[in-house]
């Protein structure tokens, strides 16, 4: 048991290294891509910027942003995974010895006494850490740090349910306009609809997880992802919100059933950097790391 | 244009630049973001001074990540900030502390485009997120004050810089304000994307 404690620690210290330092390959085509595509001076810049701001992170394993974030895990549990309540207090370990070994911004902050100086804090609450028990015996688990910047231009909104799918889309069109220079462009776009007033904020932020250009399957889902990331891009917001490049790189949907008196929506944006790493761990302790966007 | 300015920068010079233009500062550059902001103003207004003087240099909204290698304080990664918090005091703290550029991203309002105009400063957006580009122009950290009270993140680290940069000069002393000007236009295609939405 102790032998699987460290290992799920050294793994989630290695998976925030990684998010910090590499971003998926995916992301980095898709904005040399934007670059190809981008015509004037400002907006080629600041993807190039960016570009080369990747590449000396990955090279020199340092965060690519300052702001490491505030740190979150998910976590899918196997039913015959040997770690279970332990978990959690691994995962906060490791928080802590991955603030000073990549090294992290302390980035939590208790409003009474400062910032704790390690990244965890209060009351068990951050790392955020979400737990699924699921079939199997292994454990899969993603890091995902997301940056203050872009965490602020988060959107959610209780819709009149006969405002209807017509109302979802314009509350996304209009979440994208209001975050416009502030999350550093082009974005990534979570986006949770239904489940309730606080389900529905989760489910956003998981979906900027859903691996990159791959769209809903169901196709009714599909269809307005790939309508609302076409509209988003016409908005022009560009690259760092100067008018120039690509606006959203990629816009995720996830659904759940609604309350019939309830349509809640929820838009989760993330900045160019995406950070995350993702692991799988057998219940033998054997490690595989999944880089991949 | 392209011009490489020395601090601390003469507002003459300062009033040069146009919206544009590109930006890179060497010499002095201090870290100052929400608390740091407060507590300058703060002393200020008590008729005490901040321990370092703003007057010509660079004023960056970043919260780094520093590292102390052999008991010297060394530069991790130091990107910008969302400079939209700083909009609330950045009008006074220019006023009263006459800096030469404000380093940041995401570009700021009215109140800080009109203090520009009226003292001599520019707002300079680096590119959000580069923190490693943004770190290879810090050639030394000076000094650092208020580390304790305030944090890492949140204290002010002074910098020495040599081309510190590219910023695009994106608020200058003319009244222009490319942030905003982008935005007007974004909200104008919204309002239109929005009629024209079906169900």
């Amino acid at each position: 048991m102790a032998e699987m404690e460290k290992i799920v620690e050294d793994t989630a210290v290695e998976l925030l290294r990684i998010a910090a330092t590499e971003l998926p390959t995916e992301y980095i085509e898709v904005m040399n891509r934007g670059l190809e595509e981008t015509e004037g001076d400002v907006g080629k810049s600041q993807l190039r910027n960016i570009l080369e701001n990747i590449d000396i992170a990955r090279k020199g394993s340092k965060p690519m942003c300052q702001d490491t974030g505030i740190v979150a895990f998910m976590a899918k549990v196997g039913n015959g995974f040997p770690l279970r309540s332990k978990l959690k207090e691994v995962l906060v370990n490791a928080t802590r010895r991955a603030t000073k070994e990549v090294p992290l911004r302390p980035n939590a902050v208790d409003m009474f006494k400062g910032n704790t100086r390690d990244n965890v804090g209060l009351n068990g609450h951050v790392p955020i850490i979400y737990i699924d028990l699921v079939p199997g015996d292994g454990l899969e688990l993603v890091a995902m740090p997301k940056g203050g910047g872009s965490t602020n231009v988060a959107a959610h909104r209780m819709l009149k349910p006969g405002l209807g799918l017509k109302g979802v889309k314009q509350f996304v069109i209009e979440a994208v306009t209001n975050a416009g220079s502030l999350g550093c462009p082009p974005y990534f776009v979570g986006v949770g609809i239904g489940g309730g007033e606080d389900y529905c904020m989760i489910l956003a932020k998981k979906a900027l997880l859903r691996p990159f250009g791959v769209r809903s399957p169901d196709p009714n889902i599909a269809a307005i992802e790939a309508e609302l990331l076409e509209k988003v891009n016409e908005l022009g917001i560009g690259a760092m919100g100067l008018g120039e490049g690509p606006t959203a790189l990629d816009l995720h949907i996830e659904m759940a059933a609604r309350h019939p008196a309830s349509l809640p929506v929820g838009v989760v944006i993330s900045c160019w950097a995406l950070r995350h790493a993702r692991a799988t761990i057998s219940k033998e302790g054997k490690v595989e790391i999944d880089k991949s966007a | 244009m392209e011009y490489h300015l020395k601090t601390p920068v003469p507002e003459a010079e300062i009033r040069k630049l146009k919206m544009g233009d590109l930006v890179y500062v060497t010499g002095t550059v201090i870290t100052a973001r929400d608390e740091a902001h407060l507590k300058a103003l703060e002393l200020h207004e008590k008729g005490e001074e901040p321990p370092v003087d703003f007057s010509g240099v660079g004023i960056f909204h970043c919260g780094p990540i520093m590292q102390k290698v052999d008991s010297e304080w060394t530069v991790v990664a130091a990107g910008p900030t969302t400079s939209a918090r700083m909009e609330i005091f950045q009008d006074r703290f220019i006023e009263m502390f006459r800096p030469a550029v404000i380093i940041g991203k995401g570009g700021m309002g009215d109140r800080t485009a009109k203090a520009c105009q009226d003292f001599g400063c520019v707002y300079g957006a680096f590119t959000g997120g580069a923190a490693l580009l943004a770190a290879r122009g810090i050639k030394k950290v000076k000094d650092v004050f208020w580390l304790e009270e305030l944090g890492m993140p949140e204290c002010l680290w002074v910098y020495e810089t040599e081309d510190f940069g590219p910023m695009i000069v994106t608020i200058d002393t003319h009244g222009n304000n490319m942030t905003q000007n982008v935005d007007k236009q974004v909200r104008a295609r919204m309002d239109k994307i929005l009629a024209e939405m079906e169900g």
